[in-house]
């Protein structure tokens, strides 16, 4: 499904700019969160095979026709685990911005230059 | 061109669109919203791709989860005082 | 502006690195050598009915245990974050707290927020239990399996911690089914060792009859112990952010 791979390489783009160019924090954790997901749709797109069936073996695909009938079930494996990782690299991600938030009372990224230019506490 | 493909664009088009919105939505809530509506959009794109196992993966964790994680992070934020925005 | 044309720069040399990707791409018509393997193995070996599962907890099992690992280290980096300096502000906001908490704990059940959202959450909280176990029970059947049934389970505690806000989560509880369920994870690989062919191996248990539920060797075992650590993990970061 080629429709599906470039819409994952837009997302990834779309994702990817607002990581460069947004200011606040939780806008680029955004950002890298959209672009994972179009990193998972290219992979699941790249296993795709035209007119095939979900990789299960039941009464509709029996044993003997899998290797005929199923789609590959490898990206669909590496995809699963990605997508709960995804979720733990994002709160990580967002527990730094909080961090980070609590020492300069800001969330945007100009704030965070070295030297340490103290905020007034809000 | 199939029916399938056909089906997609629409999709699509709706995902490239939230994902925009999500970018350049001053208000974090929303953004944050808009982005859970680009995974749960998206699980319905692995349902058509024959990948079952990874559309329930993304449908609990791209919408309910993360979104859930970003707005708790968002309140925590806020409760610290300070400013929000960029 | 100068910045935002470098950015657009780096964004356009990027798309034409990835544009041969997407225009010579030519899509598979038959399945690689490798996940023919996998596509055969799976039910005949290791008598999964669920590929994906075949593959996740058996061939590439190796790897999911190392996912697990990084899953646990995301998790401890965000307790770490989050909780050590949370000391002393906690022990004043409790102390700031405690003038409503005493005012609450009179009412039967504690709940600033709706009173629908909380009396649906005590009654759909085991039903969401015992879906997500349902979920990684049956991983090597249906779509599914311990990530899916995580996910549901910490979903489903999610589920309890908007309708009440003041509600504590048991860490130790969370704690103690994470690192066994870890433990144990580990121990049926090394079971896998000694018994059959090699570690994460899970045919030293009996196949059965593919398509019932106990069946696929330790398939259902070892999935559904990823479930629990999965589950009690993304609970824990749940929990972490929340306060």
């Amino acid at each position: 499904m080629t429709i599906v791979t470039v819409l994952g390489f837009v997302l990834l783009g779309i994702g990817l700019w607002g990581m460069l160019t947004r200011k606040n924090l939780i806008k680029i954790v955004i950002g890298f969160s959209i672009m994972d997901t179009g990193v998972h749709l290219i992979i699941v797109s790249v296993g795709y095979l035209w007119g095939r069936t979900a990789p299960i073996i039941d009464k509709a695909v029996p044993q003997a026709q899998a290797a005929s009938r199923v789609i590959d079930p490898i990206p669909s494996a590496l995809v699963l685990t990605a997508i709960v990782i995804g979720l733990a690299v994002t709160a990580l991600m967002l527990s730094y911005a909080v961090q980070m938030h609590k020492t300069r009372g800001s969330l945007s990224i100009d704030d965070f230059r070295l030297p340490a230019r103290k905020q007034g506490e809000a | 061109m199939s029916s399938v493909e056909i089906f997609i664009i629409p999709i699509g088009l709706f995902m490239i669109a939230g994902a925009i919105i999500a970018i350049y939505q001053k208000n974090l809530v929303a953004a944050i919203v808009s982005s859970g509506v680009v995974s749960l959009v998206a699980s319905v794109i692995y349902i058509v791709l024959a990948a079952p196992d990874v559309a329930m993966t993304e449908a609990a964790i791209g919408s309910a989860l993360t979104t859930v994680v970003f707005l708790y992070a968002l309140s925590r934020i806020r409760r610290q005082g300070g400013s929000e925005n960029d | 502006m100068i910045k935002r044309l470098l950015i657009l720069v780096a964004i356009a040399l990027f798309g034409l690195m990835i544009l041969p990707l997407v225009t010579q791409l030519t899509p598979f018509t038959q399945l690689t050598p490798l996940a023919t393997r996998y596509v055969e193995g799976g039910s005949s070996e290791l008598g999964a009915a669920n590929l994906v599962t075949a593959v996740v907890v058996t061939y590439r099992g190796l790897d999911t245990l190392g996912e697990v690992t990084v899953l646990f280290a995301a998790t401890a980096g965000v307790g770490f974050l989050l909780r050590r300096r949370a000391g002393k502000e906690e022990e004043a906001a409790a102390h700031a707290n405690s003038a409503n908490d005493e005012t609450a704990a009179g009412s039967s059940m504690p709940s600033p927020f709706s009173e629908i959202l909380s009396t649906g959450s005590v009654v759909l909280f085991p039903l969401v239990l015992m879906f997500g176990a349902y979920i990684f029970v049956h991983g090597h059947l249906t779509p599914g399996g311990g990530f899916q049934g995580g996910v549901v389970i910490a979903s489903g505690f999610a589920m309890l911690l908007a309708a009440n806000a003041g509600r504590k989560l048991n860490h130790g509880v969370l704690l103690v089914v994470e690192s066994l369920s870890g433990a144990f994870y580990v121990a049926m690989g090394l079971l896998g060792l000694v018994l059959a062919a090699g570690f994460l191996d899970t045919t030293f248990l009996p196949l059965g009859t593919l398509g019932q539920v106990f069946s696929a060797g330790a398939i259902p075992i070892i999935y559904s112990l990823v479930g629990l650590k999965v589950g009690s993990e993304l609970t824990n970061i749940l929990e972490s952010l929340r306060k």
